[in-house]
Formats: C-alpha cells, structure tokens, sequence
C-alpha cells in the first residue's frame, strides 16, 4: 500500500503544469475555472478553440492508446494529468461527452470503420458529442425508451422518430448518440438499437430548456423522419441495452480525481468567504466547514481505493458508493456556501466569486439527479452490493 | 498510490476474521462481559503469545514484528466487528505508542519486548478525567524524594486500568514546570485500581488511585520535553485504531441487519424487500465504505509520512468519520429488527453502547471537527 507518485511522475506532474501555465492564456485566460456542469453555456467558442489547442499538445484523450490518437497513459499519469488540468484552472472540457463516453464505447465496439470515422474527431477537437438517452417517459426507467428506428428498405439508412429530453449540449453538438426502439412491439430493454446520428439535417429540431440556473445547457431533441447511415451502428439491432450500460460504465474513472480538484477549489473559495466576513469565528459553521473538508478527504482516498481495485470492469464497493457521495456532498457544499455568504447569497453582484458559489447552489440540486438519481443510487446498492431483493422492474423484463 | 491489501496484509485480515469468528462469537462477548477482568484469558494468551498481535508495530529491534499502523487497524476493524473483549487497544494502541514516542531507550527496552511477547498487558492514563490528552489538565504530582518520586493522584477512565500490569501515568513534577510519564507497574504499594460500572460491558475501564506512591528515578519513561506532543501523537495514532475498530463493528451491524431482516417477514415479503428498508441500509453501506476510506488513507498516510500535523489531520478525519458511521449504523441495527432490537438477547444493543463509549474517547466529533477547523481556518 503505498501513497505517492515516483520521481518521474512528479517530472511529468511539472510538465503537464508548465504546459498549461504557457497555454492558458491570452484569449484562454478567461476560461480559467470555467465551464463545465452548470457553467456549461460559459464561452461556448472559445473553449471548443481550446479544446483544439489541447489536441494540439497531445492532451485530449490521454489515456487512449497511441494507435487511435491517445496519449497511452499509464493510470498514475492520467490521475495527474487530470489533477494538474484543474489545479490550472483548466475549463469544463466541451469535449467529455465525446473522450469519456462514446469514444470508449467506440473503442470497446465499434467497427475498425467507425473508429477511423469517428475517433479522429473527438481525438482533435472538432466533433462534439451529446448523449440522447432520456426521454419525456423514460427517465429512471431508461428502458422505457419509445423513440423508434426503421430502416429504409431502399438505402438501408436508419429513420428515426420520436423526442429525447434533457439532452446536454446538444446545441453545441455534431453528433447525438441514440438509444431506440427498432423491433416494433417490442417492450422494455428487449428490441433496442444504439446509434449515431448526425444533429445537423432536417428531420432533427433542438429546442433549448431553461433550467432552474436561468441558463440552459440541456435541450429537447426531437427526430421526425432523421436519418443516419447504415454503418452508424454499434453492436446490433436488439443490442443497445446492453451498449447502452456498458457506456454508464466509463462514466466513472480516473477524471473523479480531476473533478475533486474542483471541488477543493469550490470549498477553498466558501473558507475565503468566510474569513473575509467573520462567519469563520461561528462554532456551526466551523464544524460544518471542518464536516465538508473530511468529505473532501474521504472522496480522494475512495477514489484510490477504486483505482487500487481490480481494473476488470466490475463494480468494486468503493466505485458503488462513488457517486451518491460525491453528488450529496456537492450539494451540502453548496447550501454551505450559501449559509455562509449569508443575506448576500441572494444578491447578484459582478463578483466572480460570489456569482460562482450561487451557481454551485443553484447547479448542484442537479447533481443528485442525472446520472442516476439518489434513489436510484440507492437502489442499485441494495440490489447489486448488498443483494436485497430487486424492485419490480416491469420494462427490465 | 496503490490501497489494495498486500498479501501479507491480506494473511492478516483473513487469519484475525477467521479466529475472532471462532473466538469471539456473541456467547462469548456476552461471557467475558460477566467476568471481572472483562477477556478470556486463555483466548487473550493465544493472540498474545502465539499469533503476536501485540507485537505488530513494534519495532524488530524489541522484540516485535515491526509492522505498521495498517497492520494494526487491520486487526482492529476485525476485534471491532465482533466487539472481541481483550486488553489488546489498552496494550497495543495506547501504550505501545506512547513509549515508542515518549519513550528514553531504557524504557522501551524494559517494556517493549516483554508487550511483544504477550507476557503482559499495559495501558495509559492521559489526566485526571476522560481519555483524551491535554498536558494543562494533567492533575496527578510527583515529588521529588530521596531515590525517586512520591506520587499522588486520580484517574478516571483507564481503558483496562484494573488489569494490566503496567500503568504509564503522567504526573507533574512539583518544583520543575515539567510533566514526566512514570510506568508503575501493578503490584506497586500505594496504588488502587476500582474498576467502574460501565454501560458498554464490552470494554473494562477503571479509576487509579495513587497515594504517596514511591517510584524510582527510573519509573520516569519519558525523555524530558517531549511528552506533550509525544502523547498528542500518541492520541493520534490510538484514535486511527479505535477509528478501524468502530468501522469493523460498523459494518457487523450492517452485516447483522441484513441477515436478520432477510428472515423476518411481514405483510406476505420479507422486510428487506421494502423500498424504505433498502435505502437505509444502502445509506448505511454509504457511510461504512466513506468511512473504510477514511480509516484505511489515514493509516497508509500517516505510515507513509508520520509527520505531526498529518497525523492530526487524519486522526481526526478517520475518527470522526468511524465515530458517526458506527452510531448511524448501530442505531439503525436497533430500528431495523423492531422489538427484538430492544431486547438484551440480540446483540445491536452491544453494538450501540460500544459506539456511544468509544465516540466519546480521544476526541469526541465535535472537538475533533474543531481542531481540523482550527487548522483550515486559524492560520
Ligand atoms: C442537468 C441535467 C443534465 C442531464 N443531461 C442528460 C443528457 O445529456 N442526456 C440524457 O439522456 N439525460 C440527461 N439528463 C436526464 C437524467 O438522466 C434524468 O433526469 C434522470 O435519469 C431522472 O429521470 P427523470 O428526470 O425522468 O425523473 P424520474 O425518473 O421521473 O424521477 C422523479 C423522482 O422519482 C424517483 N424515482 C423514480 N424511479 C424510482 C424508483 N424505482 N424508486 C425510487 N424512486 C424513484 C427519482 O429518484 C426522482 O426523485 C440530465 C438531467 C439533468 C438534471
């Protein structure tokens, strides 16, 4: 058992930072600290030009194999490659939805076609992804999904009709990954297909959503008659439950370690608040920073333990209770951050930090609800880590 | 940055959890819970003597098996999970590293290697009241007489204070502004030892009582000017083993929960299949697996750099954290098997006094929380 990185790593850990110090700048240096969940609509242009000058340097993708345009980094160093991007304050990445979900599926399913096709793009910055999996009556209950695809008997193309909801970024998206039903009378997770649509013809409108932020960063997608090519498919008609999971499945990892740097940063700015204007000398709030900093301390050490476990894919403890903690302690944070800014947390003034810990209020009620609710959380728990008898399931048949 | 278990760690984890088992089922807490010493010497002689757990982190050079505090939590998440009853957390947590931190090399080769062996059993008084270290509250005075030091005072709250057979105390030097830790063995004249009625049975504490008590030049173990924060370490490195045994005894009430609500039916189903009941329990394995992260980083940290300020911090932490996952758990074991929770014949009960006791040793939440804010915030 051993904590720390070797003399090279930390030869590394240099270098990333020094290339980020040299890079983050100019017309980037406004992206520091920006971005990402509930700062999604924060510069949407200039932060996809980083995203090529990122590419640029090699530091999309770094723990992809070389062959398909990785770094092939080794796991210590993609830990410190994502901690050093945040500690530079380096923004939400437009292209996560391309390098952590759907190039992985990729290059776990895809064709020797569609990783030509497609990677390269995610690789270098120019093709922005969103996931199209919720819908009006499937949420939770994934599996209910209804939007529906045919194929066109003549070209073989998919047709695709139906509505997805709450699709982040698709706005600012090439292409949208879809969960549909293409065995007509089919129910539940049987009968479903997985495909990649591209976002910009015809038959695809995207309506914008303002959430409770007043912004909006997720969208209505709706398919009349949208097509794709026939190779835009992975794994088979009936296959894309289980593409489907397999995708949740990467969304966990080693860009944890990045995120938390975030959250050290949030917590850091709430304890400057709160010396600046005296709520540091209050007993409750000094126990309840101290409760907030030993979160912070537990999240880093369960992430290790994830990554000291088994790599093969299977859902060790520590990776099960990931993210219902993560999420609940980002939203106790923010109601922190609020408690102690006080009667100025509702006051909206040209302050980058205040206007940052109101946005982590406002943005981290969402946290307990995408990617699987709380008590969605909670359920797999029960089910999967401590075999309690299964909720009826009625469309998991 | 690798946290899986070696596989001698593992031989350890695997080898305690099959013997405490074994050793130190229900019926058997429950027994030594009757007797006056609070163990079962015969089981304590074979962990002592023959699996040397005692000696785990001492250093070879005494005799022991120079291991770490990962070892040593190892071991102690185990005893936790079935509240075994043994003077091993008095000897081997609190007064083994008080005389590897305070202690002059005379000391630790008088002691040490007999704890090694298991021959005898040791503990620590911190002050007057409470087990918990603050030099300032150190009421106990030595004075300086021909050949030694005629000490007089009281401590309360001696984890197995009325049984083992060394007794390090600290007692303020009258004349010198100096607090000096003596090891006093036992058998001493002038020494009383009343054991005290505790609600959690599990666990033996007991009241010294020195009265002119004449102790030798070399009864003083400490090395002079060290002792404050010698013992503030040594609170430290106690609390991150106390924290590893509230985990284990943390995830029995779990363990135990499950099993009972799979079997008990109510409205046609098994209680375990209600969407309430899951969720809670889901919830408790949240806050068992933090606290395992909590408990298992702050020994790998602090066994890879033992600095004083890591320490606190992630003593703190890790206790804090083990501390009000186990109430959490043990209540809701209580809550979760109905009336028969209340009973004196199922065990939650054992559960929730242990946790309630030991939460309140070396650094309750809520001072512990305090410190680490002081530390974030006071600088
Ligand atoms: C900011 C944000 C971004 C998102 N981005 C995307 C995206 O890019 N792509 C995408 O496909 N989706 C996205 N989503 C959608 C998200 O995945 C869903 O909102 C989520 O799965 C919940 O579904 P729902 O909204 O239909 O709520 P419902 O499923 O209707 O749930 C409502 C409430 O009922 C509870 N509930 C439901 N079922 C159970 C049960 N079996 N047991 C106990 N309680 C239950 C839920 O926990 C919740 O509290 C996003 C959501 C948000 C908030």
């Amino acid at each position: 058992m051993e904590l720390g990185f070797s003399t090279e790593d930390e030869a590394f850990r240099n270098e990333v930072a020094c290339w980020m110090a040299e890079h983050l700048r100019g017309d980037f240096e406004c992206l520091r600290h920006r971005g990402g969940p509930g700062d999604e609509d924060a510069y949407p242009a200039e932060r996809k030009a980083w995203e090529q000058t990122l590419a640029a340097g090699g530091w999309t993708c770094v723990g992809w194999p070389t062959d398909h345009g990785g770094r092939g980094l080794s796991l210590a160093r993609q830990i410190i490659f994502h901690e050093e991007y945040a500690r530079a304050g380096g923004p939400g990445r437009m292209g996560h939805i391309g390098e952590g979900l759907i190039g992985p599926t990729i290059l776990a399913f895809g064709t020797d076609e569609q990783k030509s096709r497609f990677l390269p793009g995610i690789v270098q910055g120019t093709e922005f992804w969103c996931q199209g999996y919720s819908e009006p009556n499937a949420g939770s209950d994934l599996a209910n999904v209804q939007t529906k695809a045919h194929r066109d008997p003549g070209s073989g193309e998919w047709i695709i009709n139906g509505q997805k909801v709450w699709t982040s970024l698709a706005h600012e998206s090439e292409w949208i990954f879809v969960l549909a039903r293409c065995e007509a009378g089919s129910v539940g997770n049987r009968g479903l297909v997985f495909l990649l649509v591209p976002l910009d013809q015809p038959g695809i409108e995207i309506r914008p959503i303002r959430q409770l932020t007043g912004t909006a960063e997720f969208n209505e997608v709706f398919f009349d008659g949208a097509r794709t090519a026939p190779s835009n498919i992975i794994g088979q008609p009936g296959e894309g439950w289980s593409i489907a999971m397999a995708l949740l499945g990467f969304e966990r990892g080693v860009s944890t370690l990045g995120q938390q740097m975030h959250f050290y940063r949030e917590f850091d700015l709430v304890c400057q608040v709160a010396r600046d204007n005296g709520a540091d000398r209050n007993p409750m709030f000094r126990a309840r920073l101290a409760h907030a900093w030993m979160g912070l301390k537990v999240m880093r050490y369960n992430a290790l333990r994830m990554l000291s476990g088994p790599q093969d894919g299977s859902l060790q403890r520590p990776a099960m209770i990931y993210k219902y903690y993560w999420s609940n302690w980002h939203r106790d944070l923010g109601k922190l951050a609020m408690d102690v800014l006080g009667v100025d947390g509702d006051i909206v003034v040209n302050d980058p930090v205040r206007t940052r810990l109101q946005q982590l209020f406002l943005f981290s009620r969402a946290d307990t609800i995408y990617a699987g609710t709380n008590e969605i959380q909670l359920n797999i728990i029960a089910e999967r880590a401590l075999g309690m008898p299964r909720e009826p399931r009625p469309s998991l048949g | 940055m690798d946290f899986a278990l070696t596989s001698e760690q593992e031989m350890i984890r695997a080898t305690a959890e099959t013997f405490l088992a074994d050793a130190s089922p229900s019926a058997a807490v429950r027994r030594a819970m009757e007797t006056e010493i609070g163990f079962d010497a015969d089981v304590w002689n074979q962990v002592g003597k023959e699996f040397g757990w005692c000696a785990i982190a001492i250093p070879e050079t005494f005799g022991g098996l120079g291991l770490t505090i990962i070892e040593q939590a190892i071991l102690m998440e185990q005893m936790g999970r079935r509240l075994f009853c043994s003077p091993y957390f008095a000897t081997a947590c609190l007064a083994v590293p008080a005389l590897l931190e305070v202690g002059t090399a005379a000391a630790r080769e008088g002691h040490l290697p007999s704890i090694a062996a298991g021959e005898i059993t040791a503990t620590l008084a911190f002050g007057e009241r409470g087990l918990d270290w603050d030099i300032d509250a150190v009421t106990a005075t030595a004075t300086p007489v021909a050949g030694g030091y005629s000490i007089s005072g009281h401590f309360q709250h001696v984890p197995d204070g009325a049984s083992a057979q060394l007794l390090l105390l600290p007692a303020r030097i009258v004349g010198r502004d100096q607090v000096s830790l003596f090891a006093i063995p036992a058998a001493t004249q002038g020494i009383t030892t009343q054991p005290s009625m505790t609600i959690d049975a599990t666990r033996r504490i007991a009241e010294v009582r020195l009265c002119e008590l004449h102790a030798g030049e070399n009864a003083i173990v400490s090395m002079p000017g060290n002792i404050g924060n010698g013992l503030a370490r040594t609170s430290a490195l106690a609390a991150i083993a106390l924290a590893a045994e509230q985990l284990g005894a943390a995830q029995q009430c779990l363990d135990m929960t499950l099993a009972y609500i799979a079997e008990r039916r109510q409205f046609g189903r098994p209680i375990s299949s209600f969407q309430a009941v899951k969720h809670r329990c889901a919830e408790a394995m949240v806050r068992i697996e933090a606290a395992r992260s909590a408990v298992l980083g702050a020994a790998c940290a602090v066994a890879a750099s033992p600095t004083t300020s890591t320490l606190m911090l992630e003593s703190a932490c890790a206790k804090t954290m083990a501390s009000d996952c186990l109430f959490h758990c043990a209540v809701e074991a209580v809550q979760l098997h109905g009336g028969v929770g209340f009973t004196w014949e199922y065990d939650p009960h054992l559960y929730l006094k242990r946790a309630q006791a030991s939460g309140q040793w070396l650094g309750n939440c809520d001072s512990l929380r305090e410190r680490v804010a002081a530390i974030l915030l006071d600088r």
